[in-house]
């Protein structure tokens, strides 16, 4: 295939579309809503009502807005209909030759929508995930077929690193750095690896991709792949995620019919194969060296770095791993430019980040937003705010990341300003706790995660996390005393400096930012007899 | 062969490139402490007992598997890493069941060394008191979980140097322990050829032979490494 | 070599279990899986999902049969079997009920959840109930956060849960099983 036939299956599936395009969301969250049996329903109604000329219903990926799920949208007007039945769905289709329909009419031009940069998610929610021509209609595989006919790799990789996309994944290394390291390795054997075993407890906009739009993964993967110089990438996914799983296999499978993956991409000499491998419930495997060692089926301890993965990874090939969000950038970075990629949010954090908005909030999903906004728009203007109530905190980064209170809702969100304040990006979580929650409860929360998650192959994490489990249980039964809290502070910052992988070192955390900005909630778990003994002995 | 020169606790040193940090502190007659560590055997870096601190990286880094590179500067002693240290074999002594009063190791033993090296006397932990197995199915040697520190060092040399594999670590995290077979009573091993390689490994009393009692355990671990020497260097004579 | 195969696998079966027919059909689909990948060491992961899969569980003869196929140490494969949450190696109750425990879920009462079921089975997250219907079990975050909290019932993902509704379900389960 060449480009005139690439654009040829877009300009024809451009011409099958009808001109009204029911959007029905069949992501997990509103299929456990119902969802199918809505898009049925719509579907029946077209049938019934005569309009197939030119209504079709369209099972999309994910808009976002879970909590008000399942979701149908209209284009081209853009009509959002939230919670919608199947016992209503009919209503929507009626309506479009002069109806009324039943279910709750939503605005598409709230905050929670209006306030969004869509770059990862330009195509979600528009285009079928299960057909790659809608993904070609949409100018799909063309930045692919630019990487393979107009730039050398080593260009590719500079356009990459000029972007400054940053890791997704949390640790927000510069992926063009990345990208250069592993494509300068000597060997011919080097694999590309998407990380989407997204483990993090609140977090699941890595799923809504590979769900929603599964090509632009591919796409990105494959990009990847010639400018690091590796023919083969192996997909990572979380079992706990059987839909994406089976949307990846049937992009795959669509994908190498056309020639787009295989041998002689786009008829180039460029071969790329993916495979996927399922996870099978190990949070620690998100780490990149566990996931590699899980690849290799083994058990998931991660290993020491250096050497990393760049130089010596899966079966001591240089490898890179890139999590999906990460590589859900690639395409448009080529397509777009990195200039232009570039001048979206701030010096050192670039681009948007895609958050999954959950906890006690009234707007419930998925955003993506440019780096740089401030937390207090995501969560007041964009999120709503707290129904019947106030914030207290914002969890970010899950059990690596850490609460930030109410008071700092100013902050910037990018990977420095959250890091600085004790926090971090993380994946993408941000759960939102009221005043009802309390901050030693949400860190024993996290903690027992860690515990129940630490592989067990070092000793301060292993042997460490259950300590510091039992100190937050003692001091939550009001048994603690003051010298538990130092043994509890102590002993974090020593998890956090001697730990083997990021799971540990970054475990302490939650209890060291809620140390850090709710003392009170410590203090006043401590018994009065307990304080009264710190302060003779203090005075003495 | 390139030589890498550095400071390791003010002392000028050159190592051969490749070398690791342990290994060029041990020719320097610097000692740095170590658990999981077995010469012979491949590295993993578990235990923590090694890291050092190297000026300009904020990360304390394990001695046993960092290389050195030329004109680091190192600290291996600091008052930091000898608290991390201390709590290391603190969090350990609370984890499993160690009594040293009725171990075959007592006097014999890493751990017990390793606490009189960092002046550990008592833990500031709760002791955990698991519940652990012991087998003493196999004829000659007994295994003890109670003793087991998880350094893995019996199931590297079991696989490594015996190539038998009859050890792994089933399970994770807190409930992690070491395993034989499926599970199975070490005696109904097939893979074990009872060369008692992991008692010689062991670094407390967890793996044992039969027979001897408080006090009494003895390690030949010349052996292992005249074994390694003989495969990888082709030097056949202790 | 195909045919060294098929016997061994006749002569496991039989020594393994009783009854022969489906489980020589279930090894079948084992053995196609291992054949797939080539005998490869590093796909026992996947194996043992095919494995879990097919039986239910992963039973000690089949994690020695995928370990002496793939010829891989038995503590290796028991290693890799127990390490990973979600390979079971016991049966599973007719019934599964997973409630999500991501912290979106936790927030908004999953944990609640989870002891109103354990209080009514009497079983612990992770067990069985003794007549063998209902499995109860947690998991860390199914990325349903939206419609937190979350309850799978027999892999069908559920949303809003509360306590009550739950339980009802769960009743219903083990009225099956009188009524049967």
């Amino acid at each position: 295939m060449d480009l005139s036939e690439l654009l040829k299956i877009g300009d024809r599936e451009k011409k099958q579309q009808k001109s009204i395009r029911v959007h029905c969301c069949t992501s997990t969250g509103c299929q456990a809503a119902n969802s199918l049996s809505v898009k049925n329903n719509l579907a029946n109604a077209v049938q019934e009502l005569g309009l197939s000329d030119r209504v079709e219903v369209v099972g999309v990926g994910c808009m976002g807005f879970c909590g008000r799920g399942p979701l149908v949208q209209i284009d081209p007007e853009d009509i959002l209909y939230e919670v919608v039945t199947p016992e209503e769905a009919p209503s929507i289709i009626d309506a479009l030759s002069g109806g009324v329909a039943k279910p709750i009419q939503g605005n598409s031009q709230h905050p929670f929508f209006a306030r969004q940069m869509r770059i990862v998610r330009q195509h979600t929610g528009k285009v079928d995930p299960e057909r790659i021509e809608e993904y070609i209609a949409v100018g799909g595989y063309q930045s692919l077929y630019k990487v393979l006919y107009e730039m050398t790799p080593a260009e590719v990789v500079s356009e990459i690193s000029k972007s400054g996309l940053r890791g997704r994944g949390g640790g927000g290394y510069p992926t063009g750095l990345k990208w250069a390291t592993v494509a300068k390795m000597p060997g011919d054997q080097k694999y590309v690896i998407c990380n989407g075993d997204e483990g993090d407890p609140g977090a699941f906009m890595d799923r809504s991709v590979l769900e929603s739009d599964p090509h632009l993964v591919l796409e990105g993967m494959v990009i990847a792949g010639y400018a690091v110089g590796a023919n083969h990438g192996y997909i990572y996914v979380r079992a706990e995620y059987p839909l994406a799983i089976q949307r990846l296999q049937k992009a795959i499978q669509q994908a190498k019919k056309y020639g787009i993956l295989g041998s002689q991409i786009f008829e180039s000499p460029f071969d790329f194969k993916i495979d996927i491998r399922i996870g099978a419930g190990a949070f620690v495997c998100g780490e990149e060296t566990a996931l590699i060692q899980s690849i290799e089926g083994k058990r998931g301890n991660p290993v020491p770095r250096p050497p990393y993965p760049a130089e010596s990874g899966l079966w001591k090939c240089p490898t890179l791993i890139n999590n999906v969000e990460t590589l859900a950038n690639v395409a448009t970075i080529i397509h777009q430019g990195a200039d232009w990629y570039a001048s979206i949010g701030t010096e050192n954090s670039k681009g948007t980040k895609i958050f999954a908005l959950t906890g006690k909030i009234r707007n419930n999903g998925l955003i993506e937003v440019p780096m740089g906004i401030s937390l207090r728009e995501i969560v007041e203007e964009m999120g709503g705010g707290v129904p019947d109530g106030e914030v207290k905190a914002v969890q970010t980064g899950g059990p690596s990341g850490g609460c930030i209170p109410a008071s700092m809702l100013d902050i910037p969100v990018d990977y420095d300003s959250l890091s600085k304040i004790g926090s971090m990006m993380g994946s993408g979580g941000m759960v939102v706790m009221d005043r009802a929650t309390s901050m030693v409860e949400v860190a024993q929360f996290y903690m027992q995660f860690c515990r129940e998650e630490s592989c067990g192959k070092c000793v301060p994490c292993r042997a460490g996390t259950v300590q510091l489990y039992s100190l937050l249980d003692k001091i939550l039964n009001k048994q603690g005393t003051q010298a538990d809290l130092e043994k509890l502070e102590t002993l974090c910052h020593m998890v956090k400096k001697t730990s083997l992988c990021g799971l540990g070192i970054s475990a302490p955390n939650p209890i060291l930012s809620t140390l850090r900005y709710f003392p009170e909630e410590y203090q006043e778990l401590i018994p009065a007899e307990s304080l009264n003994g710190k302060v003779r002995h203090g005075s003495s | 062969m390139s030589v890498k020169t550095l400071t390791i606790n003010n002392t000028p040193v050159a190592a051969e490139e490749g070398k690791t940090i342990l290994e060029a502190a041990k020719e320097a007659g610097i000692h740095i402490p170590t658990l999981c560590f077995l010469e012979g055997v491949s590295t993993v870096a578990a235990c923590r007992m090694c890291l050092v601190e190297i000026e300009g990286i904020n990360k304390l880094l394990p001695a046993c598997v960092t290389q050195v590179t030329e004109a680091i500067v190192v600290h291996t002693n600091t008052p930091k890493l000898q608290e991390y240290r201390r709590m290391v074999i603190e969090l350990l002594f609370a984890e499993g069941n160690h009594v040293c009063s009725i171990c075959v190791a007592n006097g014999n033993c890493e751990l017990q060394n390793l606490a009189i090296e960092v002046g550990m006397d008592h833990t500031r932990f709760p002791y955990r008191f698991p519940k652990r197995s012991v087998d003493v199915s196999h004829p000659q040697f007994g295994i003890d979980r109670n003793r087991c520190i998880l350094c893995t060092r019996c199931v590297r040399v079991c696989g490594e140097i015996e190539g038998a594999h009859v050890w792994d670590v089933a399970q994770r995290g807190a409930d992690a322990y070491i395993v034989s077979g499926l599970s199975q009573p070490w005696s109904e091993v097939e893979a074990c050829t009872s060369c008692g390689k992991c008692v010689d490994a062991c670094p407390t009393g967890a793996i044992f032979r039969k027979g001897t009692t408080t006090a009494e355990k003895q390690r030949d671990r010349a052996k292992l490494q005249f074994l390694v020497d003989a495969r990888e260097k082709h030097e056949w004579t202790r | 070599m195909q045919s060294i195969t098929t016997k061994t696998k006749t002569s496991q079966a039989q020594t393994g279990k009783s009854k022969k027919s489906p489980v020589d059909k279930r090894l079948k689909a084992l053995d196609i899986a291992m054949k797939r990948n080539h005998h490869h060491q590093h796909a026992l992961i996947e194996i043992l999902h095919k494995a879990q899969e097919s039986f239910g569980y992963l039973e000690p003869e089949i994690l020695q049969y995928i370990a002496r196929q793939l010829k891989l140490p038995l503590s290796r494969v028991y290693g890799v079997a127990t390490f990973y949450h979600l390979f079971s190696l016991n049966p599973s109750g007719v019934h599964s009920c997973v409630v999500c425990l991501g912290t979106a879920c936790y927030v908004k009462g999953g944990g609640k959840i989870t002891s109103a079921i354990e209080e009514e089975l009497g079983i612990h997250a992770g067990e069985t109930t003794s007549d063998k219907q209902v499995s109860l079990m947690t998991a860390r975050c199914i990325g349903a956060c939206g419609i937190a909290p979350a309850v799978v019932f027999d892999d069908i993902v559920t949303g809003k849960q509360e306590p009550e509704k739950v339980l009802q379900k769960i009743k219903a389960w083990q009225s099956e099983v009188i009524g049967d």
